[in-house]
């Protein structure tokens, strides 16, 4: 998987997040009943741990979103697996390719 | 035997396994070299400080080369040499001798959260621990003469994992998945890989994310649940759509488990054998089997009869948040302990409030005018499971005490209604 996150912070801008990542951060904030609006997720931020501070129990949510809104099962002996969650960039670049519906 | 010798000196072990197979084969090394297990309900760090305080010649059994616990960790020693079922070599190995352990041998502490901000130890002797499980496994209906194979969607380390998916197979003659697969399609391949009779020890989160999720479930020839409590619709879904039978488990930390029901068919929970209920000022004490001593249980009982009775939810002070217990006492005894919080509080929103999400989680109010919310998350990550960080946290100017300092619960849930957006 390509690493898009560069390792120089950059600020993210807003205005360059695509239409699925809104889209992804809409159904996490939905899923979780999270206290940030979708916007206020930034694209590179980590979603686990520190940064948006997730953990297993909202992964499972959101692996079940994943699976309902786009058809994939994710699976945790794939090699992606780590990155998926790493930011939500990942996640939404993950989702794009491996999406069935 | 390998790994009890590669034991080092110190009297009490951590084992941290992430591995079911390398943490069971650390549990019984430690038995044979009469070392105590502590199972610390979290691995926080300051959880880990309070152990070292509680045993300083603690040291942590690991199966991962970056494991960042604060002690003197000893890698698990992965086998040379040793025959695997597929060597030529195997069976050929000289004569087991099944070590005989003593029933009075203390085997573990186990820790609940406690209400003061130290955990609290609780003893447990390897007869006691394995009385409850050899009466669990003929609940379970697993003393049939058959192998079972066991796989858990839950870590070894806490009391519900350690005796039903590593103890509760040592005692049943059955064998052991050594993963713990999380993702529905992952849990659906594993169980579907190991020969029937086949059984799912796991929780109604994980029973939930199996049913919502669009996987092929495999027939399962016993379903155990087990940290909160499952809803009989749910319980009827897991039953139909694996094709099993599906048993809830009731118990604690402090007391084992002590009684299970089959929630499709009755929500009247039935007693292990020898063990009772007195109800002493509205709340019920467990005793006999066995249990150690007469303990105080943390949730509402309604008796039914002798060995029968009726779970009513926790009493107010207590938090469930997926299987992990903590009091709102110890949660506010660790907010009101970071530098720079003037006053704080958590609060457990109504479940119904809260029921559009999954997990109801807790919520915190503190009047902490010097930090930022991340600073102060940060330090909570520090000190508490990561399960009970507030969501959301939110900074006032003051909390509503009233004359005597107290914070009433209606003063909170105003304050709170006031803050937390309405569940959508």
């Amino acid at each position: 998987m390509p690493d898009n996150a560069s390792p120089v912070r950059q600020p993210a801008p807003p205005a360059s997040s695509t239409a699925l990542e809104r889209e992804v951060a809409d159904l996490i904030v939905q899923a979780l009943n999270l206290d940030v609006t979708a916007a206020e997720i930034t694209p590179d931020a980590p979603l686990y741990g520190e940064g948006l501070g997730l953990d297993s129990i909202d992964i499972l949510e959101i692996a079940l979103v994943v699976s309902k809104h786009y058809g994939i099962q994710l699976r945790a002996d794939s090699e992606e697996n780590e990155h998926i969650f790493r930011s939500l960039r990942h996640l939404v670049d993950y989702i794009a390719a491996h999406r069935t519906k | 035997m390998r790994v009890a010798a590669a034991l080092p000196a110190g009297d009490h072990v951590i084992n941290v396994c992430t591995d079911r197979y390398r943490f069971t084969v650390g549990f019984a090394a430690g038995l044979m070299a009469h070392k105590i297990s502590l199972l610390p309900s979290t691995h926080a760090p300051e959880a880990i400080r309070q152990l070292k305080a509680f045993a300083q010649d603690v040291f942590c059994l690991t199966d991962d080369p970056q494991c960042e616990i604060d002690l003197p960790k000893l890698l698990y020693p992965e086998g040379s040499g040793e025959a695997t079922p597929g060597d030529p070599s195997w069976g050929a190995q000289e004569t087991w001798q099944c070590p005989e352990i003593d029933a009075d041998q203390l085997a573990a502490y186990v820790f609940t959260s406690g209400s003061t901000g130290t955990p609290l130890p609780y003893k447990k002797t390897w007869g006691r621990l394995l009385r409850c499980v050899h009466d669990g496994a003929s609940r379970l209906g697993l003393l049939d003469g058959r192998s079972h194979a066991i796989l858990g969607t839950v870590p070894p380390q806490h009391m519900y994992g350690f005796e039903s998916s590593v103890l509760l197979g040592l005692q049943s003659s059955s064998a052991l998945c050594a993963e713990r697969p999380f993702y529905p399609a992952d849990i659906c391949s594993t169980l579907a890989a190991v020969p029937r009779p086949r059984v799912l020890i796991s929780t109604p989160i994980h029973l939930r994310a199996l049913l919502t999720a669009a996987v092929a479930l495999p027939d399962t020839d016993l379903i155990v649940s087990a940290t909160a409590p499952l809803s009989q619709d749910l319980a009827r879904e897991v039953e139909q759509r694996f094709a099993t039978r599906l048993l809830e488990i009731y118990g604690s930390t402090e007391t084992g488990q002590i009684a299970t029901r089959r929630t499709a068919h009755t929500l009247e929970w039935r007693l292990w054998p020898g063990v009772s209920l007195t109800l002493q000022d509205g709340q019920a004490w467990a005793q006999g089997g066995h249990i150690e001593q007469p303990t105080p249980m943390c949730d509402v009982l309604e008796l039914q009869g002798e060995d029968r009775f009726l779970l009513h939810g926790r009493m107010a002070d207590l938090v469930n948040i997926a299987g992990k217990r903590s009091s709102l006492a110890y949660l506010n005894h660790q907010l009101n302990s970071i530098h720079g919080v003037i006053d704080g509080t958590f609060f457990l929103p109504d479940e119904t409030h809260a029921s559009s999400a999954a997990v109801t989680r807790v919520a915190a109010f503190v009047v902490a005018p010097g930090l930022t919310g991340t600073g102060l998350t940060d330090e909570l990550r520090k000190r508490i499971d990561p399960v009970f960080l507030p969501r959301p946290l939110l900074f006032v100017d003051r909390l509503p005490r009233n004359g005597t300092g107290k914070l009433p619960h209606a003063a909170l849930r105003a304050l709170a209604a006031a803050h937390l957006r309405p569940a959508p």
